[in-house]
């Protein structure tokens, strides 16, 4: 097994590119390195891709952030700009794992890795990132909901890697957040997970919003008329229910240890609800109450 | 194919050594170093026995390489007395009787030094969240709170 440190993308591109057996990019290494451990990946060649520096900072201008891809939760987390404008993907980020899964895990990683229950996934979804993806044929951009497109499955081509993210700077009068489900308080793996970022307008109506589930199907969701039924109104006690509704409507979960089918229906219809909720109050200015946020596990 | 010729720095020492990629930074410590405070509990990242800081920061040295250690500040249990002077932390687990088997008591230690750097004053839910990805069989988890706890208070009146 050989090891690689690029210091570009386009370098780390074409190693993989040109790598004819199992080449694995390694960034926080919290799935790679289990995977390795136990035999389900013999990789030929691991290409650690901590040295890419445009991979491994934050930055903003005017108008948007650029998140590297290989940002630890950890440092994103202390990112004060950044977890103003989008606390609902730095909660999501400093869900997966424990302190010290965080001080390694990244974004990148955490939707390259392909598991449908990812935490960051549907917070970024529902912000609206970009995946900024460089390859063989240069650079191009897919919204992060078309880079997963089944369980282990993702929509790069050989030699493509995802070098960073792209969210707008926080509207005015925008909110986001995320929750997930799981049995525990903390250690665990997402039963249902539900991100939400809305807009309004000056008079409190929702002008735009986006909704997203995760480990409800074969890969991360974004769930079309729970937005739907939010925009144009006030987001009043109706436009919940109806937008809990779509969430339910939208899933098609399977049966496993974590939950059955039922289960994940029916909370994702009371997860979608309280992410509205939280990011509603964000976008009016109001602050989330204490213990609201992160995981609704057994505690709440 | 030949060995990675590894600089890095452990507990302030310069070290060089050879490993190989499939080497994780826990078994460079414990098999190349003798280092065998860190513990291996699952390899898996879940129980935090193998804890160490790479650069300050808390991870788990079983899902890291050897190779990855190359110029990086590397600080394991080793580190934390200083001669035959236990710190704080050791010795508040000491008297609060906070380990029994001990194999998680390096994981927990590391991890609290880590915690109280950052955060000389933590509540017990601080504590209890930081401390969620290090886990013990033994002693119920309280009494390592407590002793936490008790060590943060001590080193902030020092």
């Amino acid at each position: 097994m050989r090891y690689e440190t690029p210091d570009t993308a386009e370098k780390a591109s074409q190693m993989l590119a040109a790598d004819t057996g199992h080449a694995r990019i390694l960034a926080g290494g919290t799935d790679l390195l289990v995977q390795i451990k136990t035999d389900v990946l013999d990789p030929s060649v691991i290409i650690d891709i901590k040295r890419i520096g445009e991979m491994r900072k934050v930055t903003s201008d005017a108008t948007h952030f650029k998140i590297g891809a290989a940002v630890t939760g950890a440092e994103l987390k202390e990112h004060d700009a950044l977890r103003a404008a989008w606390p609902g993907i730095v909660e999501a980020a400093n869900l997966i794992g424990s302190t010290q899964v965080q001080g390694r895990a990244t974004l990148g990683g955490n939707l390259c890795n392909g598991s449908p229950a990812a935490d960051s996934v549907p917070a970024l979804i529902a912000a609206g990132a970009r995946a900024q993806i460089v390859g063989p044929n240069g650079r191009r951009e897919l919204p992060v909901e078309d880079v997963m497109i089944g369980v282990r499955k993702l929509a790069l081509s050989k030699g493509e890697i995802i070098v960073s993210f792209t969210v707008p700077v926080r509207p005015k009068h925008g909110g986001d957040a995320y929750l997930r489900f799981i049995p525990r308080t903390e250690m665990d793996i997402a039963v249902v997970g539900c991100g939400v970022a809305l807009v309004l307008d000056a008079s409190g109506t929702c002008t735009a919003a986006r909704l997203s589930l995760g480990a409800v199907a074969e890969r991360p969701l974004l769930v079309a008329d729970a937005a739907k039924a939010l925009i144009g109104t006030k987001v009043d006690a109706k436009a919940l229910d109806a937008a809990a509704a779509a969430a339910s409507a939208a899933c098609r979960p399977i049966d496993d240890k974590r939950g059955t089918k039922e289960f994940r229906v029916k909370v994702a219809a009371v997860l979608a609800r309280r992410t509205i909720q939280i990011a509603l109050d964000r976008a009016q200015g109001k602050s989330a109450p204490a213990g609201a946020l992160g995981n609704t596990g057994a505690k709440h | 194919m030949a060995k990675h010729h590894v600089h890095t720095t452990i507990n302030g020492d310069p070290i060089e050594l050879l490993c190989d990629t499939s080497e994780t930074l826990l078994d460079v410590l414990r098999n190349q170093l003798n280092m065998t405070g860190t513990k291996e509990g699952c390899s898996t990242g879940d129980c935090g026995a193998c804890s160490v800081t790479v650069d300050g920061r808390l991870v788990c040295s079983c899902l890291m390489l050897g190779v990855e250690a190359n110029g990086k500040q590397i600080g394991t249990i080793e580190g934390l007395a200083t001669g035959d002077k236990l710190h704080p932390l050791q010795q508040k687990f000491l008297e609060h009787a906070a380990l029994q088997c001990g194999v998680c008591t390096p994981g927990f230690l590391v991890a609290s030094k880590a915690l109280l750097e950052k955060n000389p004053d933590p509540t017990e839910t601080e504590v209890r969240y930081w401390l969620a990805g290090n886990l013990c069989r033994c002693t119920g988890y309280d009494k390592i709170v407590r002793a936490v706890m008790d060590a943060a208070h001590e080193m902030r009146s020092a």
